[in-house]
């Protein structure tokens, strides 16, 4: 069964169609890259799921339960948790108290919590920064910061707002591997990027958006040779790009 | 490394707190009841203060409307002994929990506003409160309550030749509502209140129930303020609207706090201890000139934090600290350069 289930999911700002009667579903254990060019719907989408938007119309299921007009909170505490594009620091408190903040909601015992912050700290290679206001960190540091808190709650599904956006190349690398250590770990990921050479060689599955518009929903070779998505995403260039990069056995 | 830090600090604290508990001993301040006073009013204003950080500080909800909380507790206990006639104590506690309920009830909607509009509110909010006190005659209205005399000591929370016995109450207050800040600042519930100042879209995704948590806050905020309320009117022996459930009164609580920094543990010690000493003195000294001296330099001092240091006087200290600080580490280079 599918752990997160979108159906006919419709969004309208007054006469502004974000999302378009738009399905899809993303499995147990699976890494679900969300794409399509600027404006396409992605952080719409995102934010009708986590229950900052109530859709217009359409539902979403996530773990067979229907969470669709339910708050932020209570989404979150039962397992869907997310990251936002644009980072969100708790400025005045430490990156370390930022996580705790994460932790504390499967625990109120601070032993746990404290463990468990540490432990995402290191995951997301913070050590060196834990006691630093986050306000202050790098844009880089910031991406990573919201990684570690959202993973802090232990959730099912993670939802990731374009964490690799603004990372040098080595950042991206890393922060790659770090997204298939936690799917070992057993988390699901639905992942909204841009950053192509991130989420095409990891994920199990693309779904394109344009305009609102579910384009496309499949496997990352397949998604590159769909013409509807070249042209309106990744172009033809990147497509060969990517294949021949496939075919040389370069990404991986 | 981390632990022995904390005990240092711990250590720190345990002095103070012996200090002033040895306080009344020290012959300058036994001699001279006035003294005794100031020390009592900084115990208490700092406590008040700290009442208010909780929502104010830690959870970032601007209140101006903790007078309506201090004057709940106020006239609780003032009710008890001079409406009923009997000892302040279950005056204390109606007004305590009636505080509390209060402040969710008229939270609650307020919350709905956000940032300067929530300050709005919680101003006509007192107005409210003041102007049906002051007609509402079961409460003694425009005149106010006044106590009778009766028989000092703990039960009546009343004392009459010393302040001695105020003053270990007024320290008891301090200790208490220090103490639950301190808790708070190391438990999730404290974690979270920062989280919803910080943030509160943040916190909610990371499944923080922010509205619970600033009514939490709110709902602990007015019960320490309104105990707050009762110790001072057992302590004044008098109690009316103006005095205890004003803008006046409300402004003070916030003042202290911004002045010594909110937010912060030792903030509202801080801000209590520059306020209330400056409050007095000026009051016994230029009293004469028709009051409002020291509400004059109140508003300068604020202009002044508010323009250098918004962070308040904590701020200020951490400056000057790391100056310090940066200091010694030159001269060492120096010192290691210099030498052949």
């Amino acid at each position: 069964m599918a752990l997160l289930d979108v159906r006919d999911v419709t969004m309208k700002f007054g006469e502004l169609v974000a999302n378009d009667r738009v399905s899809f579903t993303v499995e147990s254990g699976s890494i679900v890259g969300l794409i399509g060019p600027n404006g396409a719907g992605k952080t719409t989408l995102f934010n009708c799921i986590t229950g900052f938007l109530k859709p217009t119309s359409g539902s979403v299921i996530f773990d067979g339960a229907d969470i669709t007009g339910l708050t932020p909170y209570q989404i979150a505490r039962m397992g869907a948790v997310r990251t936002f594009q644009v980072v969100r620091p708790l400025k005045e408190m430490t990156v370390f108290d930022n996580v705790l903040v994460g932790a504390f909601l499967k625990t109120s015992g601070n032993r746990e919590a404290f463990a468990r912050a540490a432990e995402c700290i290191e995951i997301c290679s913070l050590e060196s920064l834990q006691e630093k206001p986050a306000g202050e960190l790098s844009i880089g540091g910031k991406k990573r910061l919201e990684l570690a808190r959202a993973l802090a709650t232990r959730p099912k599904l993670l939802m990731l707002d374009e964490v690799m956006a603004g990372m040098t190349s080595t950042e991206v690398k890393v922060s790659v591997e770090v997204i298939l250590r936690l799917r070992e770990s057993g988390i699901t990921l639905m992942i909204v990027e841009h950053v192509m050479e991130g989420i095409m060689p990891i994920a199990d599955k693309m779904v394109v958006l344009d305009g609102g518009v579910k384009i496309a929903e499949d496997a990352p070779d397949r998604i590159i040779n769909d013409e509807s998505v070249i042209e309106a995403y990744l172009g033809a260039k990147y497509a060969q790009r990517f294949k021949a990069q496939k075919e040389g056995g370069l990404i991986g | 490394m981390q632990r022995k830090a904390l005990n240092k600090k711990d250590a720190l604290w345990l002095g103070f707190v012996v200090l002033l508990a040895l306080l009344p001993l020290a012959p300058v301040v036994a001699a001279n009841s006035f003294h005794m006073h100031v020390a009592i009013l900084i115990l208490l204003f700092a406590s008040m203060a700290q009442a208010w950080n909780i929502i104010g500080g830690y959870c970032g909800q601007v209140s101006f409307g903790h007078s309506v909380f201090f004057g709940i507790g106020a006239y609780g206990a003032g009710m008890a002994v001079v409406t009923y006639g009997g000892t302040p104590w279950p005056g204390i506690l109606i007004g305590v929990m009636l505080a509390a309920a209060i402040a969710v009830v008229i939270s609650y909607p307020c919350f709905k506003l956000s940032g300067h509009y929530f300050a709005i509110a919680t101003f006509a909010i007192v107005e409210i409160f003041h102007r049906t006190f002051l007609v509402w005659d079961w409460v003694g209205g425009a005149l106010g309550l006044d106590y009778p005399l009766v028989k000092e000591g703990l039960k009546n929370l009343m004392w009459y030749d010393t302040k001695t016995g105020y003053y270990y109450c007024a320290l008891i207050l301090f200790l208490l509502i220090f103490g639950v800040v301190r808790w708070l600042e190391g438990h999730r519930f404290g974690y979270y209140m920062r989280a919803v100042r910080e943030g509160q879209e943040t916190a909610e995704s990371l499944g923080v129930n922010s509205t619970a948590v600033k009514l939490a806050a709110m709902a602990l905020s007015a019960a320490l303020t309104a105990l707050c309320g009762a110790f001072f009117v057992q302590y004044n022996l008098r109690v009316d609207t103006p005095m205890v459930m004003s803008l006046d009164m409300s402004m003070k609580f916030v003042l202290i706090t911004v002045l010594g920094g909110s937010g912060t543990l030792v903030g509202p010690l801080l801000g209590a201890a520059v306020l209330i000493p400056l409050q007095e003195y000026s009051r016994a000294l230029w009293g004469g000139l028709g009051g409002g001296v020291d509400l004059i330099i109140f508003g300068l001092l604020i202009i002044l934090i508010v323009v250098k240091q918004p962070a308040g006087m904590i701020g200020i200290i951490r400056d000057i600290g790391k100056r310090v600080l940066k200091q010694k580490s030159a001269a060492k280079g120096d010192s290691a350069d210099g030498t052949p």
